[in-house]
């Protein structure tokens, strides 16, 4: 059984039919892009799947559970975490906060304990901080664990992001253009870090992203999206060289 | 570098205890005038409500401006208590449970006024939350309850509406208040609710349930994406928030003769004061705001000396600590000066 099946999703907005009738179907491990030109639906796709808008028709299954209605909180919960194209961190925060926020699922005590710092708040502390920094370390963030989110680097904060998503312990990691904003050093350590979440965490990711580089680089599977609809939609090579797609997206040479 | 979250707590905690050392040995020494005396308990709610309402506009980053009403239900509430039972239960208790009375119920109206309140943000919320402050005033000043041999009477006209037997006692009677509150509160008192209000908040700002209303405030689309509920912890800041306010409302009317629900303490000039203490304190630095609520509080009394200057040196002083703690370059001018010490 696939670990992501949406079948036939679609979503209007008055008139504008932002996603059209929309199929994908991701299996575990994999490694998935989504590209398109600007305006295609691609981050609308994502808001659908994490529940930030309901579609209209269709239906999102994760891991064989009907997650098409569910609210954003409910969608993280079953397994669903995502970054953000203009990066989202909690900025006022210390970077090893923003991670133990992502953690707070699944270690948990009571608000009482919490307010009191008594019963379990001492040993379940302990154990997130020791979560946070083993996910620290993993990104290569260790050293900066009391910098404050909005202090580091361009570069860091989105591996934070990826970071934050992580400690949520998802299924599937959704990536809004990781790379955006990045130059090239950066876009390669970011091919980098992604090769290794996969590798660390066996994780299934979904990214959008418009650099073909790494694109072309580290995704298995592409589906292109055009005006909302799916245009096209298999291996990465085959898709890249597909002639509809090299018209509507990439240009001829 | 987490124990240096927590040694900055103990600092908090240190000085509030080294400031009631310093006022009990001038008091026992006699160099505090009886007038000085007077304000030390004010200080101390004022200090406990500024915490309040920076958990509130700091750490949940929602700006209520009608704070001083929690403060009013606090006041009303555990006053009413006091003064049914001053003859039945003995002092001791009796305080006790005025606290848990006045806290449950600010704890309560901050979360009935939460749920729609909460819904808004920014500027829209302030100025709800500014109405509710106001409603609770103006309705408490429509109260008149008595109580008599069966039971207590309300009515919302006037206090011959009660309809009480002779021997009957008005206690809550409209806009005149609740007169003869038993003077519970202390200057002691005083400091030992404020350190629970820092404890609390200050354990709260460091826990699981801190941090997902940190998240909230500074994020609440990724916080949603994190899987925070971030309705649940909203109502949970802004209802401690309110208990808190409530508790500095217990200190207020055991403190005072007549409690009134007069503008004077409880309109919206007075919730804008203590939002100064918050902002010129540091937003979500809860010893800044203990520390501004202390000065702040204190400075006009002390400048009556002064009479004519007195507010022209208030303004100024707002002027100069909101330089010291907002202006980046004396940021960093304080930073190096703090390294510096560090080295000599």
């Amino acid at each position: 059984m696939a670990l992501l099946d949406v079948n036939n999703l679609s979503v209007s907005f008055g008139g504008l039919r932002a996603v059209d009738d929309f199929s994908i179907t991701i299996e575990k491990g994999e490694l998935y892009g989504l590209i398109g030109p600007n305006g295609a639906g691609k981050t609308t796709v994502f808001n659908l799947l994490t529940g930030v808008y309901k579609p209209n028709e269709g239906v999102i299954k994760l891991d064989g559970e009907d997650i098409t209605r569910k609210s954003t909180i409910e969608i993280n919960h079953s397994g669903i975490a995502r970054t953000f194209q203009n990066i989202r961190l909690f900025k006022q925060m210390s970077v090893i906060d923003n991670v133990k926020v992502g953690l707070s699922e699944t270690f948990k005590y009571s608000a009482l304990e919490g307010i009191l710092h008594i019963g379990k708040y001492k040993s379940v502390e302990k154990k997130m901080d020791d979560e946070a920094m083993k996910l620290l370390k993993v990104f290569d963030l260790d050293k900066e664990r009391d910098v404050l989110a909005s202090n580091l680097p361009y570069g860091k904060q989105r591996k934070l992001e990826i970071a934050r998503a992580m400690a949520t312990s998802p299924k599937l990691l959704l990536l809004d253009e990781p790379a955006a904003g990045m130059n090239p050093n950066e876009t390669a350590e970011l091919m980098e870090t992604i090769a290794l979440v996969r590798r660390e965490f066996d994780m299934t990711i979904l990214l959008i992203e418009h650099d073909m580089k790494l694109v072309s680089g580290i995704c298995e599977k592409l589906t292109v999206l055009n005006f909302g609809r799916v245009l096209k939609q298999g291996e990465t090579k085959q898709v890249l060289a597909d002639k509809e797609v090299i018209a509507a997206y990439l240009g001829q040479d | 570098m987490k124990s240096k979250k927590i040694r900055d707590n103990y600092i908090t905690y240190a000085v509030v205890i080294l400031a009631y050392i310093i006022f009990q040995i001038l008091a026992s020494t006699g160099h505090l005038s009886s007038h000085m005396k007077g304000l030390l308990v004010p200080m101390t709610y004022y200090a406990v409500i500024a915490v309040a309402l920076n958990l509130c506009v700091g750490i949940l980053g929602e700006l209520s401006i009608g704070h001083c009403g929690f403060m009013c239900i606090g006041a009303f509430t555990s006053a009413f208590f006091s003064k049914v039972t001053e003859e039945s239960i003995p002092q001791a208790p009796r305080f006790i449970l005025a606290f848990i009375i006045g806290i449950a119920f600010a704890a309560l109206f901050g979360f009935l006024i939460g749920i729609p309140v909460l819904r808004l943000k920014g500027d829209y919320l302030a100025i709800v939350t500014l109405a509710f402050g106001e409603i609770i005033k103006n309705i408490i000043n429509a109260f008149y309850i008595g109580v008599d041999s069966n039971g207590i009477h309300f009515s919302m006209k006037n206090s011959m509406e009660l309809g009480m037997d002779p021997e009957g006692e008005v206690i809550v009677n409209g806009a005149m208040g609740i007169t003869g509150t038993p003077h519970d509160a202390n200057f002691t008192i005083g400091i030992i609710v404020l350190l629970l209000t820092l404890i609390v908040v200050q354990n709260l700002v460091n826990s699981r349930d801190g941090r997902a209303i940190m998240a909230i405030r500074d994020n609440y689309i990724a916080a949603e994406a994190t899987g925070i509920n971030v309705t649940r912890y909203k109502m949970m800041a802004f209802t401690i928030s309110a208990a808190i306010a409530g508790a500095a409302g217990v200190l207020f009317s055991h403190n005072i003769t007549t409690l009134t629900a007069s503008s004077q303490y409880f309109g919206y000039n007075a919730s804008i004061m203590i939002l100064v203490y918050v902002v010129l304190g540091g937003i979500g630095n809860i010893r800044g705001s203990v520390i501004a609520a202390c000065i702040l509080y204190m400075l006009p009394e002390l400048l009556r000396g002064l009479n004519t200057y007195r507010m022209l040196i208030y303004s100024i002083v707002l002027i100069v600590m909101m330089i010291v703690n907002w202006s980046p370059k004396v940021i960093d001018y304080r930073k190096k000066l703090v390294a510096g010490f560090k080295k000599g």
